[in-house]
């Protein structure tokens, strides 16, 4: 198995008639995702490569039985998007999209506790399942199939980690971005509580960086719920305080938030470390080739 | 973007939320001018974006024009914590104060909620409060969906231990100051005090602002608001261009794409014992220009010995950022060695197409690790 996406996602795309929706789309689709619909509003009845373009989600899904959403849309509209795909009873949504205002997000987040949906992201790559379906824009060719489950909340630093665990010879059951945005509508815990009870993945890694305090939850869930050998990487360790790094939500604050702190409550619960990427290659080899 | 106190000030005000009259000056002469329009005594307050500005000798309290002179020329140019002094806010003196409230919002990312905070302990450090005193602050989360009901702020004000006839006045500060954080998409809102006065009216003595910078599409007056002049130079150059650049003290540039892979770049090239000169994401999807942009902004730190790209494309294209990194290579003609990294995303290409430029003093690296052991020796003069 894998975690999320599989052989049975039917994947519906928001933004597919835009220059990036239409190239990532398609990529998706050539890696063997089984992209059935893109919704343009006022563009119902064109098509991108033959997969058919619908005006709302609601006919997306009545014509196509779509079951997981993808978000390509400028920060403007992507919250109104997610919702759309919400309420057509999508129940996994997958938004791409960088740069989405923090209350937007706040309340997407609110509403989708309301409902049975599923958010991933905003800010991320998407999800990759190695073999099955790639949603976003993970460069699958780098990625095999295998028993690591990796999450994480930096797109680069993903394949970066992925990569390198791939050229030590292991391979991944599922690759999940959550994105670096202050509400990302799945936390760590959200995922590494799917990987726990997926049979394939025998390794967790978990990518954590700097700033708010997703990292330390999770690593009291994990002390807590946890079986599966988890091996932990934190970016930031040389960032300095008050500055914003990109990620909306990496900034460090006071003693909170840094990767210090981070590393220290993780390593307290029993969960390794890796100081650079490829040290957590190291570990995950250590733990695997026992 | 965190705003001035004054700029705070004029947002509040023009949610119906009580601040005391005063006028933004630049110059001595725009300040007596003000003063003069307010009338005496009025204080004088120095606009920088740190606190402690009291104790610096920023804030002074003018009873005539003269002093009004005097104490703006004094003010102005003023360095208060490496902030320079560019205007100053000239504000109605300090109405008479019976006591100093607290009242912030803050976006709560933990509880993913806005988070109310009131004490009637107002007028020192909240985190002093916290520490001593927990018990003073009373606290509230608010639906995001529901929004403010008027029963969240009498709750918040029995809660912190106000005067009775206070608790309505409190309620329909906070409903006000509630309305703010939400129209204008705020990250923080914050008055420390919040004065009372002994005719039992409140108002709002300071302002504290912190904006979302995505929002500010939607906000177009307060994306005005920006003060160029007080961001570095090169973060400046770097945010006309729609790059993310944070400058440091080293002297290794660093470009990579995705914030993650920066920070982690940042901290491989400081393992291996190197001293990065900046953080720089050239974003996902780097076009050609944005890389020629970027190369500009961390050259033109003269601090900086060697440049490290450590590129892993999604979707950004390593021949896109190959491209960039010869045209750059053409306008600029960098003096310092480059250590260039492509991954991912067409990278066969990248490569090729850097191969084949045989620019000056570009190395190569196919990871991470050697990437960064390469741009720290060469930094430190090690031919590669």
């Amino acid at each position: 198995m894998s975690v999320l996406i599989d052989n049975d996602t039917k994947l519906v795309v928001s933004g597919i008639t835009g220059r990036e929706g239409t190239f990532h789309a398609l990529n998706n689709q050539r890696y063997g995702t089984d992209v059935v619909a893109g919704v343009t509003p006022g563009k119902a009845g064109q098509d991108v490569e033959g997969i058919p373009v619908f005006n709302t989600f609601r006919d997306a899904v009545a014509q196509t039985g779509a079951n997981v959403a993808m978000i390509f849309v400028p920060p403007r509209f992507a919250a109104d998007s997610i919702l759309e795909a919400a309420d057509a009873g999508i129940p996994l949504v997958i938004c791409i999209t960088e740069g989405i205002p923090a209350h937007d997000e706040l309340r997407v987040y609110t509403q989708l506790q309301r409902t049975g949906t599923r958010l991933v992201g905003p800010n991320c790559p998407g999800i990759l399942s190695p073999g099955k379906a790639n949603v976003g824009i993970i460069p699958a060719s780098f990625f095999k199939e295998g028993n690591v489950g990796v999450v994480s909340r930096s797109g680069t630093l993903t394949y970066q980690i992925g990569n390198t665990l791939a050229q030590a010879g292991f391979g991944n059951s599922s690759i999940v971005g959550i994105g670096g945005d202050p509400v990302p509508g799945s936390s760590f815990i959200d995922i590494i509580e799917l990987f726990q009870a997926d049979d394939q993945t025998e390794l967790i890694v978990l990518s954590g960086e700097i700033g708010g305090d997703a990292e330390e939850r999770a690593a009291e869930y994990i002390a807590d719920n946890v079986t599966k050998p988890v091996v932990a990487y934190i970016a930031g360790f040389t960032a300095p305080p008050g500055k914003t790094m990109g990620h909306a939500g990496a900034i460090v604050s006071g003693s909170k938030g840094t990767a210090a702190a981070k590393a220290e409550a993780l390593e307290a619960k029993g969960v390794r470390v890796g100081r650079t990427p490829t040290e957590v290659a190291d570990l995950a080899m250590e733990i695997l080739g026992k | 973007m965190d705003l001035l106190e004054y700029q705070g000030k004029q947002l509040f005000a023009r949610h119906g939320i009580p601040v005391p009259d005063g006028r933004p000056a630049r110059t001595v002469d725009e300040a007596v001018a003000a003063a003069k329009e307010i009338g005496f005594p009025c204080a004088i307050k120095a606009q920088v974006k740190i606190g402690g500005r009291g104790k610096a000798g920023g804030i002074k309290i003018a009873s005539d024009e003269d002093e009004a002179r005097e104490h703006s020329a004094a003010i102005l140019g003023m360095d208060i914590k490496g902030f320079t002094v560019h205007e100053v806010w000239v504000e109605t003196a300090a109405p008479q104060i019976e006591s100093e409230y607290y009242a912030s919002i803050v976006f709560d990312r933990g509880a993913k909620a806005p988070l109310i905070m009131l004490s009637t302990e107002g007028g020192m450090d909240i985190e002093e409060v916290a520490d001593n005193n927990p018990d003073a602050i009373a606290t509230l989360h608010v639906d995001p969906l529901l929004g403010f009901q008027d029963y969240h702020g009498r709750r918040l004000a029995f809660e912190a231990g106000v005067d009775a006839d206070l608790v309505r006045p409190i309620g329909a500060f906070l409903h006000q100051l509630y309305g703010t954080f939400i129209a204008e998409e705020a990250l923080l809102v914050e008055v420390n005090p919040l004065i009372v006065t002994p005719e039992r009216k409140v108002a709002a003595l300071d302002a504290k602002v912190t904006l979302d910078d995505n929002a500010l599409f939607r906000h177009p007056d307060n994306a005005n608001l920006r003060d160029p002049s007080d961001e570095d130079p090169q973060e400046q150059m770097a945010h006309e261009r729609g790059l993310t650049y944070v400058k440091l003290d080293g002297d290794i540039g660093i470009l990579g794409n995705g914030a993650g892979l920066v920070m982690s770049t940042l901290d491989v090239v400081a393992h291996y014992g190197g001293a990065p000169a900046n953080f720089l994401d050239a974003g996902g999807g780097s076009k050609a220009e944005a890389i020629t942009s970027a190369v500009e902004v961390i050259l033109s730190d003269d601090k900086v010995q060697a440049v490290l790209f450590n590129i892993f494309g999604g979707i950004t294209r390593c021949d896109e950022v190959a491209n960039g990194l010869i045209e750059a290579f053409k306008t600029l003609e960098p003096s310092v060695p480059f250590v260039v990294r492509l991954d991912g995303t067409n990278d066969v290409e990248g490569r090729k197409i850097l191969a084949d430029a045989e620019l000056p003093n570009v190395h190569t690296a196919s990871t991470m690790d050697e990437a960064a052991q390469k741009v720290v020796a060469l930094a430190k003069g090690v031919p590669a």
